[in-house]
This record gives C-alpha cells, sequence and structure tokens, in this order.
C-alpha cells in the first residue's frame, strides 16, 4: 500500500444536514487500494494542519471515494465551500488498520453522530447479516438511513431526543438486538462516551468489537506522534497513534479515559 | 539531480542542504510512500532517548495561526531499538542519517553518545531544547553553562560530528552557540520550537494536554532567521538553519542568513511532499543565478 498525495476532482457534492456535508471524488487509484476504516487528510486552503476525515464509501468500478463531513470549525468550514468541478488536495488512503471483516458472518455496525458515516463502507460487506444501529442528537442531525436500508441491513435509528426513531442512546438499542441474537462481531464509531460502554456491552457479552478513534492530528501518516490514544500493548500500557495503528482498535486494547 | 546543490557540512557530505526535522519524520518509513528517502540531503531522526518513553497524554497537538503548537514529549522506543531496528534500515537509503538525542541527565547523554559512537550513524544532534519534557532537556539548553556541560560530555563520548541543538527560549542565542562551539561542537542547529500555549475559551482547559507546548511552522520563521543570523555572525562552526521553512524561498532566506544546511518540519504535514518541491526549486534557483554551488549564497544577506 503507497500513501498519495493528490488534487483529485469533485464529482459531486451534497448538504446532508445542517453543517454536513457529502462530497464524491473521482480518486481511481486511491479507491482501488482503500478500504473500510480508512481516512483521508484534506487540505484546508489557508490551514497549516490537513483535516482527516473517514471514507464513508468506496466504489472501486468508477473509482470514487465518498466522504462526509461536519462544519466543526474554521477549516472544516473552508472545505465546506468546495464545490462540484473544484479538485481537493488530498492525502490518502490513510490508516494502518481499516475494519477487520473478512473472518465475520454477521455483524452490529453502530454509528454515532459523525461516526456514522464510516459505517457504510462496513455495512455493504454484510448486507443482510448486518444490523445497523445509528444514534443522532435529533432528526435535524440523521443521515445516511437511506444508504444503510439500501445494504440490504436491518436499520435502526436512534435519538437522544425522540425527534426520529426511537429515543435513547444506540447502547439502549444495542442491549435490545442482544437479546435476540448474538452477532459474530460489533463495529463501533462515535464518540468516546458511546465506544466506552458499547465495548462495555460486547464484554460482558462476550462478542468481539472493533471500534474507530479520533484524535487531533498532525502529519496523518504514523510520524509525528501526536495523535496518540492510550492502549494495552504486550501487557504494557503503550500510547498508540490513531493514524498509524489505527483508526481502527480491537476493542480491548484501548483503555478509555473516565 | 545536479551536484550543485552538495555540502560538506561538519565533515559529512550532503548531497543537498535539505534535511527532515527530528520529530516531523521518524525514522522515515511513512515518508518513503512518497518518495525514495535518497532524495533527501540527510534525515534526522526521532529523538532517542536512553529508555523508551510513552510521551505525553493528548491532546498533544494544537493549530495556531500560520503554525502549530506540540507537546509528543519525546515518545520514542529507545536508543537500544534505533540501533538495532531503525538504523540499519536508515543506512540503506542513501541518504545522511543524523541521530537526534535527548536526555533527562547529564548521565543518559553520555550513554547514548557512547552507544551511537560504535555505530555507523553519520552524525549525532544533540536535542539539549525540548520544551516537552518535565526533567533535562530544555533545561540543559537555556544556560551557558547547562548547553556547555552536555556538549563537553557528548563530545568526550563520541568521535562523530557533533551538532547541537539550541533552544530560542533564551535571553541571547549567540552566547549559548558560543559556548557549545568552545566545548568542541562542530555544528550547531536552530531553533528548536517556541514555547507557546493556547487555551480553549469554553471549557478553560489549555488545548494541549501538557498545557504548554512548542510552536513551529511559519509563524516562527523570521523569528528563527534572525536567530540564525545572530548565531552566524557569533561562531565560525556552521550552522543548520530550521523554523518555518516551506518553500524553496524560505530556504534561500535561511541560508542568506547564515545556515549552510536547513531543516524542514511542519510543512511536512501541510504537505508530505514538501522536501521534493523545495530541492526542485533550489535546483532552478542556482541554475537562473548561475551559481557554481549552492553554497555561495550561505551568509550573503547584506545588513544595512
Amino acid at each position: 500500500m503507497k500513501y498519495k498525495q493528490g488534487n483529485y476532482l469533485i464529482l459531486s457534492k451534497k448538504t446532508l444536514a445542517k453543517e454536513i456535508y457529502d462530497l464524491t471524488i473521482l480518486c481511481p487509484e486511491v479507491a482501488e487500494v482503500a478500504k473500510a476504516g480508512q481516512f483521508v487528510n484534506v487540505k484546508a486552503e489557508g490551514f497549516m494542519l490537513r483535516r482527516p476525515i473517514s471514507i464513508c464509501s468506496i466504489d472501486k468500478e468508477k473509482g470514487t471515494l465518498r466522504i462526509i463531513f461536519e462544519v466543526r470549525g474554521e477549516g472544516t468550514k473552508v472545505m465546506s465551500q468546495l464545490s462540484e468541478g473544484e479538485m481537493i488536495d488530498i492525502v490518502a488512503p490513510l490508516g494502518g488498520r481499516a475494519f477487520k471483516l473478512d473472518q465475520y458472518e454477521t455483524a452490529v455496525i453502530i454509528g454515532g453522530g459523525i461516526g456514522n458515516p464510516p459505517m457504510l463502507e462496513v455495512a455493504k460487506k454484510f448486507g443482510e447479516k448486518g444490523t445497523v444501529i445509528s444514534g443522532f442528537r435529533n432528526a435535524a442531525a440523521v443521515i445516511l438511513q437511506e444508504d444503510f436500508s439500501a445494504t440490504g441491513a436491518e436499520t435502526i435509528l436512534c435519538t437522544d431526543d425522540g425527534s426520529a426513531g426511537k429515543k435513547g442512546f444506540v447502547t439502549d438499542a444495542l442491549k435490545e438486538v442482544l437479546q435476540t441474537k448474538k452477532p459474530d462481531v460489533i463495529y463501533a464509531c462515535g464518540p468516546n462516551v458511546m465506544l466506552r460502554r458499547i465495548v462495555e456491552i460486547a464484554k460482558q457479552n462476550d462478542i468481539p468489537c472493533q471500534v474507530s478513534l479520533e484524535e487531533r492530528m498532525g502529519c496523518g501518516v504514523g510520524a509525528c506522534l501526536v495523535c496518540a490514544c492510550r492502549t494495552i500493548r504486550n501487557g504494557e500500557e503503550y500510547y498508540a497513534h490513531v493514524c498509524k495503528d489505527g483508526p481502527v482498535f480491537n476493542a480491548e486494547e484501548v483503555i478509555f479515559d473516565d | 539531480m545536479t551536484d550543485k546543490l552538495s555540502v560538506k557540512f561538519a565533515g559529512v557530505d550532503f548531497k543537498n542542504p535539505l534535511i527532515p526535522a527530528s520529530g516531523a519524520f521518524g525514522y522515515g518509513r511513512e515518508f518513503e510512500h512518497f518518495y525514495p528517502l535518497s532524495t533527501l540531503g540527510g534525515i534526522s531522526v526521532k529523538g532517542t532517548t536512553g529508555a523508551k518513553r510513552n510521551g505525553n497524554l493528548p491532546p498533544r497537538i494544537a493549530e495556531t495561526p500560520s503554525g502549530m503548537l506540540n507537546s509528543v514529549g519525546l515518545q520514542n522506543p529507545g536508543i537500544d531499538h534505533f540501533i538495532k531496528i531503525e538504523l540499519p534500515n536508515l543506512k540503506t537509503k542513501d541518504t545522511v542519517i543524523v541521530a537526534n538525542i535527548a536526555g533527562s541527565t547529564a548521565d543518559e547523554y553520555r550513554e547514548i553518545a557512547e552507544k551511537l559512537d560504535k555505530t555507523d550513524v553519520d552524525m549525532i544532534e544533540v536535542n539539549i531544547s525540548c520544551p516537552n519534557v518535565k526533567a533535562g532537556g530544555a533545561a540543559f539548553g537555556v544556560t551557558c553553562e547547562g548547553a556547555s556541560q552536555i556538549t563537553k560530555i557528548v563530545r568526550a563520548a563520541t568521535s562523530k560530528p557533533v551538532m547541537m541543538k539550541l533552544s530560542p527560549n533564551v535571553t541571547n542565542i549567540a552566547e549559548i552557540a558560543k559556548a557549545v562551539e568552545a566545548e568542541g561542537a562542530d555544528a550547531v542547529s536552530l531553533i528548536n520550537t517556541l514555547l507557546g500555549m493556547r487555551i480553549d475559551i469554553k471549557t478553560r482547559r489549555p488545548i494541549l494536554h501538557n498545557n504548554v507546548g512548542g510552536l513551529s511552522g511559519p509563524a516562527v520563521f523570521p523569528v528563527a532567521v534572525r536567530m540564525v543570523w545572530q548565531v552566524a555572525n557569533a561562531v565560525k562552526i556552521p550552522v543548520c538553519g530550521m523554523g518555518g521553512i516551506s518553500t524553496w524561498q524560505d530556504a534561500v532566506e535561511m541560508m542568506m542568513a547564515g545556515a549552510s544546511t536547513f531543516q524542514i518540519g511542519a510543512a511536512l504535514f501541510a504537505d508530505p511532499m514538501t522536501p521534493v518541491k523545495i530541492i526542485e526549486g533550489l535546483e532552478k534557483y542556482v541554475q537562473d543565478n548561475k551559481l557554481n554551488n549552492l553554497q555561495e549564497i550561505v551568509g550573503t544577506v547584506k545588513p544595512w
């Protein structure tokens, strides 16, 4: 696998929800090798550091990548001003560890908020053998439900305030699902507090679990060592790096802060 | 590629003056995806301590206007791992390997330097200026006495060329440079990062878990140029300039200030291809200005 830096054409741009943008980028050389769970590091014009954005969907035939991001600050705001037909400067595909999918048949796939996009490519792999649980603040923030349904997966939508789908957290929905079936694996991406509870539930039910983490990044390739996260490696605490050692980690490796 | 960019620096032959800076380039493995490491004049590897270190808690990075703060805290696998695993790999890459070392005590610097002396590393860069560790590090680099002490110890421990990496967080950097020159340093490199801080005004928490960190990137470039100029005028040993260089024009400016080699750090994060672009720019600059060698511009600033 080789990282590539290049300027690629934005084929389409959509607004999915308030301040949430969806770009489809033509980059066959990246699409060819990209895997579920990897990310791209996007240049925001005028800013020092790139913005790491997870890959939502990969179309190897069309040579396209889809990325979805939320405006969180000035850098992502500049990115949101890119238009269809313009070029986007990315370094990709990054992430030393993608989701491990091959050895499993059935899965529960969980996304919280802007942690939902990377789960689409995972859901595509499992189709009808997957159950997707998506959580959002409220109805206005809901994204990707049609895409998840199109994979064939059973979909469960939760919102914190009950304005769409079930009222409650994804962890409540997960517990409910586990009462009737035991999947081979659980995949999750979202806020750390959510991941921590999912990891606990997975452990209680003796189900392997993989989580995709987030941390402020510098180089994105594993050289600068700023995106540290606490893990256990060979029985010792080790500050792994989200960009290179992850962004996907096995649940039992991660030390979640209190 | 011409040899018009070549330079003999502290007795070591570099094919060009560009060196990725310690801490920004790991051991080169990640950037090899983008270009062969033989493109580079040299590599200053991730700062290596005696024992492995986990570094500071995250967040370790904060963006700033035209720059960034970092507080990695010298996370590294330790000198023995470096010598056994990383150095043999790096030595196959046809570029100068500069081992960057740091210690919490004078003895730790000595031990590391003694171990490196028995290897085929090309040069030792001594970090007496890391702002992100509690013991040692910058503490040695901010006084003439401390800088002299570490230079003397490392000098006695190795016959490799020794380059002392200086802290900008001092009143008079030229005095520190003179002190390390007097103890036998073969070169100086500067500047390490400037100590800085950002606060999240919503949470009232510093963005960095370490509270403070080192500022780098274009924001520090004018400070670096000024300090390189002051140091180059104060010492006879050669100067490796760094701090915010991101274009070939910046590199030319740094060399005119008195640097005969230069390092690239934060610019690698904005664009991993920066070294390739700078080297191409310098080759064209040499041609356009009909220079026999780029070194002709070193220290040629004409002060008012």
